[in-house]
């Protein structure tokens, strides 16, 4: 499992790797800037998803284990949220931080992607075992806010989109399929009178 | 008064070796932003201003960044599917409010009218902007040719209809065709042209071949492409995008940094090539000749 946690660090940092070196070979088209703040909230996403697709999939006979990574996952997803919030301050706003403001007060679907990432901050710094200790209980319900980070990040894609939604639409998709899958396993929960929320 | 039109831009702008050293500029200043922001500086005031000229952008980047959704919704798209643009043969049709309608070829279409060089700033709605080199001919010089009748309000514009080929028309993405429309001084103002051709060769499919609107003053939607019929109208014709969110795209779409965008920040735009955003300009910096067009008009209602 040590070995295939590594595995995994390493593949979590080639999508930084390649886009480091797309930037540094002049790959990334005519507008370098838009792509490669876009590149990291794909990776974002695509992480996220990941990591909630753990619960299903480790019910294939053999990935069980899965579940040890999916810490990394969503590490992974949190990382390349910051790589894409940082991008739209620094190559995007350039540090104008009225304009910043202006534009999360006013531009819908910054505000929902800022919500979006803003869920996934007491998530990662939660995420520790130690937190896990001290939360307890809480820790669980805490992190249920994933699900919400998940909405938005996909909202956030949708309201983007000028006019072509079939990619935030597939996105769309396959989250309502994961949430979807947990119904059946929340019914147990709310029988047991443990609010999912 | 006849209108002469005196080029701020020309052929001499396009320096494409200009461009590389630009990107070595770049390249440090990327640099100098990633230090700023671990020194906790601000860049805006760690470095000098940026460039306010307007050189050319590389033929590779004005032919490889595209919005043309017949072809595909990807920056990209537009280069990569131009080959399933059929350009030839190729007639426009000129019709509504004229003395003489008909159906044209392209040859006769274009046969009478010399081509003229166009070096023009291209302002896109999405906040970049780019400066092209255009050959074409002002759209009044082909507009009078079929004598247009005194009811004669708007100039209405259809790009090609060809779901079979085009593969962004196989997805109700906009409710093709693609139109679009200039009321009649816009039309007929002499900064308005029908281009042919950039950079001194013939208009490549992805930016609209083998002929359209540039009209460099409004946002690049309007300057549609790939044309297939000219209508002269009484009544203001629909338009993609202001069909698809009127609230987002007004019939008028003049360039405007004070006009807020519930989408974009239209007080800056990033000149593709530049690494800093630059300041928006009214009128795209063209209303010297065209602000008069709008004298009387609530430019934040009429946007």
């Amino acid at each position: 499992m040590i070995a295939a946690s590594r595995f995994l660090f390493v593949v979590g940092l080639l999508p930084l790797a390649w886009l480091t070196y797309a930037a540094w070979q002049d790959l990334l088209g005519a507008n370098p800037i838009e792509r490669a703040i876009r590149f990291c909230g794909d990776w974002a996403l695509w992480w996220l998803l990941l990591t909630l697709s753990v619960r299903p999939l480790r019910r294939v006979p053999g990935l069980t284990e899965l579940i040890r990574v999916r810490r990394m996952l969503g590490l992974f997803s949190f990382f390349y949220a910051t790589l894409h919030v940082m991008g739209y301050v620094a190559l995007d706003r350039y540090f104008d931080w009225e304009s910043t403001v202006r534009d999360l007060l006013k531009r819908p679907y910054i505000t929902v992607g800022a919500l979006s990432f803003l869920l996934l901050l007491p998530l990662a710094i939660t995420s520790t075992y130690g937190y896990m200790k001290r939360l307890g209980r809480y820790w669980g319900r805490l992190h249920r806010l994933v699900y919400i980070s998940a909405a938005f990040a996909v909202v956030h894609y949708w309201l983007m989109v000028k006019a072509d939604h079939l990619q935030p639409a597939l996105h769309g998709v396959v989250l309502t399929m994961l949430m979807v899958w947990r119904i059946p396993a929340w019914k147990i929960t709310m029988r047991n009178k443990t609010p999912p929320f | 008064m006849p209108f002469r039109w005196n080029p701020e831009l020309t052929m001499q702008d396009v320096t494409p070796e200009e461009y590389f050293l630009e990107r070595r500029r770049l390249m440090k200043q990327a640099a100098l932003v990633g230090a700023g922001a671990v020194l906790g500086l601000n860049p805006l005031t760690a470095l000098g201003g940026e460039s306010q000229d307007d050189t050319a952008t590389p033929y590779e980047k004005a032919t490889h960044y595209n919005n043309f959704y017949e072809l595909g919704t990807g920056k990209d798209d537009p280069a990569a599917n131009a080959d399933k643009l059929l350009i030839s043969p190729w007639s426009v049709i000129i019709d509504g409010a004229v003395t003489k309608p008909g159906k044209v070829s392209l040859e006769e279409l274009l046969k009478p009218h010399a081509i003229e060089e166009r070096v023009y700033r291209l302002r896109c709605v999405e906040t970049w902007s780019m400066v092209i080199p255009w050959q074409g001919f002002p759209l009044r010089d082909l507009l009078r040719r079929f004598d247009p009748l005194g009811n004669a309000k708007y100039v209405a514009f259809e790009t090609l209809l060809d779901p079979q080929h085009l593969p962004g028309q196989t997805r109700k993405i906009l409710d093709w065709p693609y139109r679009e429309g200039l009321r009649m001084d816009e039309a007929m103002h002499p900064l308005t042209i029908i281009a042919t051709g950039m950079y001194g060769r013939s208009l490549p499919n992805q930016n609209g071949a083998p002929l359209r609107l540039v009209v460099p003053w409004k946002y690049g939607f309007k300057s549609i492409k790939s044309i297939v019929r000219i209508t002269l109208t009484e009544q203001q014709p629909l338009t993609s995008w202001n069909q698809m969110a009127s609230e987002e795209y007004g019939f008028y779409a003049n360039v405007n940094p004070l006009v807020p965008h519930p989408r974009w920040d239209q007080e800056s735009e990033r000149r593709i090539g530049e690494f800093r955003r630059r300041p928006t300009l009214i009128f795209n910096g063209y209303g010297d000749h065209v602000a008069g067009l709008y004298a009387h008009m609530d430019l934040s209602r009429n946007f």
